[in-house]
């Protein structure tokens, strides 16, 4: 029984070594590529054990980095704007929602689910953002469009007003005389930062790896998002000199690139962020996902 | 007679009960006000990003005409429709969106229970929430990523599958961005690597929950681990599955547009088995700018899935009341 038990825990040990590895590798892989040297690249292909180190993908990135400079810029504005205005709207949508006594309580909860159910679909969405509010080309096209309000996280939010701010709390201060919006931003607030963080961590997420807008809204460069400029050089490395230098330049340039090495470069310069401040939000991000499932 | 003098006295007291009621819900609404005045920027931009492009499905029914705009374009009937139903198309772009999903939801359920049951097995927490967080990773980085890790491992010339192919089998390199053929089974891989992780943590969430007392009268029973999982965990945790399934499958008509389109590089030459209705949707109105086809082929897709979220929701309600949706 005991030798059983043994084995068994071994092999799901084993399974889960494989499914991490699994998961790792493809980063892994782009990564390794990212430092090899192009020739051997050009001789081996993509290793994960390169026969050759070499940085001079990223020497070359750097010498000219206003491109990814900009459009990391862009992500970031666009991100921490988004998100703060976000996480607002969502709370001030959701807080009422939870209120019991609220007028129209049932319209403005089906106002919300019916948006999951049915959706124009993209074409008259677009043409909604494109023709009557004259967003092509702005900022606000990255922010606004789909990703200011999720209905699935404002009844998420609800969900947990509902069962964490007690009545009781909310009626005595009223009888002390606090307004609903003071009662909001000095009570309830305060005391729901777990489901903030995880919504706010949700939004972060989406507005950081946000490509469809920028592809969908933006002709100029200049505002392309880091995403956009990684969908945009991994069709066509050429991409990254075309836009920043002059015709003469770039022909040189363009000969002198390491092009395998520096499109996998591009991609860990992109997703780099991320990739450290994973270890930081995981734990709040698989604790959202699990309260989402609860409530279910 | 007397039924003459009752009729207004009920009539007022009736009167009196309106105006009570009115009364109190006037009264509610000035309580309310501020409360109410908090939901208005919610409700206004859920009007423009959802409402009115809803209201913006007839343009299916239009031909576009850009000097008269969407309201005084002329009406068409039905005759986008028919382009689209007459071409092959619609058929196509069905068909491929109705089997990826298919293939999705039966693959990510059966791998996802397998990992949730399998990692509810390991007692040592930190461990555990070490495997979680790296077979979460893939689901929180944006398909443009997916599409970078595919291409290192698909692309012709250096591609990794490719050189050990030739390393290890001497087969000749495949050209994977050329053949449609093969896309059908990259991409439902492509799908469990990024969503089975996330999956498999809802469910294993839920396993959590479940009362410990269960599995201890049952090891006092003396029933094997086994049995345990398919008589305790898997009944327990049904209704989540139900809901998730439900879910999924009231989406079967949606696509993930991004892997349709990001990861295999937006390629002609793959377009037949990875052309799905929302990758068919963008390239009718960007590429092609043929607003009008494209919209009756987001119009029928919404349809569709209303039709659908409707029906699955219904059998759910008839199987168990608890676990429908609304």
């Amino acid at each position: 029984m005991q030798q059983k038990n043994i084995f068994s825990t071994s092999m799901i040990h084993l399974f889960f070594w494989l499914f991490t590895i699994v998961s790792l590798i493809p980063f892994a892989l782009i990564f390794m590529v990212s430092i090899t040297d192009e020739d051997s690249i050009a001789m081996n292909g993509y290793s994960l054990f390169p026969s050759k180190i070499s940085f001079a993908a990223y020497t070359f990135l750097f010498n000219d980095f206003s491109e990814i400079a900009k459009a990391y810029g862009v992500t970031m504005i666009t991100t921490v704007i988004g998100t703060a205005v976000s996480l607002l709207i969502t709370a001030l949508f959701a807080y009422p929602l939870s209120r019991s006594g609220l007028p129209f309580r049932r319209t403005l909860s089906f106002y919300i689910f019916f948006t999951m159910l049915f959706s124009g679909g993209m074409v008259p969405w677009y043409m909604t953002y494109v023709n009557m509010f004259d967003m092509k080309n702005t900022l606000l096209s990255m922010i606004i469009p789909n990703l200011l309000l999720s209905a699935f996280n404002v009844l998420l939010m609800r969900s947990f007003f509902a069962n964490s701010i007690p009545e009781s709390v909310v009626e005595s201060a009223t009888i002390d005389g606090a307004s609903e919006i003071m009662i909001f931003f000095k009570i309830v607030v305060p005391l729901s930062l777990p489901i903030m963080a995880t919504i706010g961590l949700f939004n972060t997420l989406s507005y950081w790896n946000d490509w469809y807008n920028c592809m969908l809204f933006i002709d100029k460069p200049e505002l392309y998002n880091i995403q956009y400029l990684m969908t945009k050089t991994l069709t066509n490395i050429q991409y990254l000199i075309m836009k920043s230098s002059s015709s003469a330049q770039a022909g040189d340039l363009l000969a002198k690139m390491p092009r395998e090495t520096v499109r996998m470069a591009l991609a860990i310069v992109g997703i780099a962020p991320l990739l450290f401040a994973y270890p930081f939000f995981q734990k709040y991000y698989i604790s959202g996902i699990t309260s989402g499932a609860v409530k279910g | 007679m007397k039924a003459a003098e009752t009729a207004p006295l009920l009539n007022k007291s009736a009167h009196q009960a309106v105006a009570k009621k009115q009364g109190h819900f006037i009264r509610s609404l000035k309580k309310y006000k501020w409360l109410l005045l908090m939901t208005l920027p919610g409700v206004v931009y859920l009007f423009i990003n959802n409402y009115i492009p809803m209201y913006g499905v007839i343009l299916a029914f239009k031909n576009l005409n850009y000097a008269k705009g969407i309201w005084g374009s002329d009406w068409v009937g039905l005759d986008n429709f028919k382009f689209l139903f007459n071409s092959d198309t619609a058929y196509v772009i069905t068909r491929n969106t109705f089997l990826y999903n298919f293939a999705f939801i039966i693959l990510n359920l059966v791998l996802a229970l397998f990992v949730a049951l399998t990692i509810n097995e390991i007692k040592d927490k930190v461990i555990s929430r070490f495997y979680q967080s790296t077979f979460l990773l893939p689901h929180i980085i944006s398909m443009v990523v997916v599409a970078y890790l595919v291409y290192s491992f698909l692309n012709a010339e250096s591609g990794l599958v490719n050189r050990l192919l030739v390393k290890w089998f001497h087969v000749d390199p495949i050209s994977w961005y050329s053949e449609a053929g093969y896309w059908p089974y990259i991409l439902i891989i492509v799908n469990a690597w990024k969503n089975v992780g996330y999956l498999s943590i809802i469910y294993f969430a839920s396993i959590i929950g479940i009362d410990k007392e269960f599995y201890e009268a049952a090891t006092i029973d003396g029933a094997s681990k086994w049995k345990q999982m398919t008589r305790i965990t898997l009944p327990l945790i049904a209704p989540i599955i139900t809901t998730m399934t439900l879910l999924s499958v009231s989406g079967i008509l949606r696509s993930d547009f991004g892997l349709f389109y990001q990861v295999p590089m937006n390629t002609g030459a793959l377009i037949p088995t990875t052309n799905t209705i929302d990758t068919f949707v963008y390239r009718a109105m960007i590429s092609s700018g043929d607003i009008g086809m494209s919209a009756a082929a987001g119009f029928y897709q919404s349809a569709a899935c209303f039709v659908l979220i409707l029906v699955a929701n219904a059998a759910v309600r008839r199987v168990n009341k608890q676990d429908a949706l609304f």
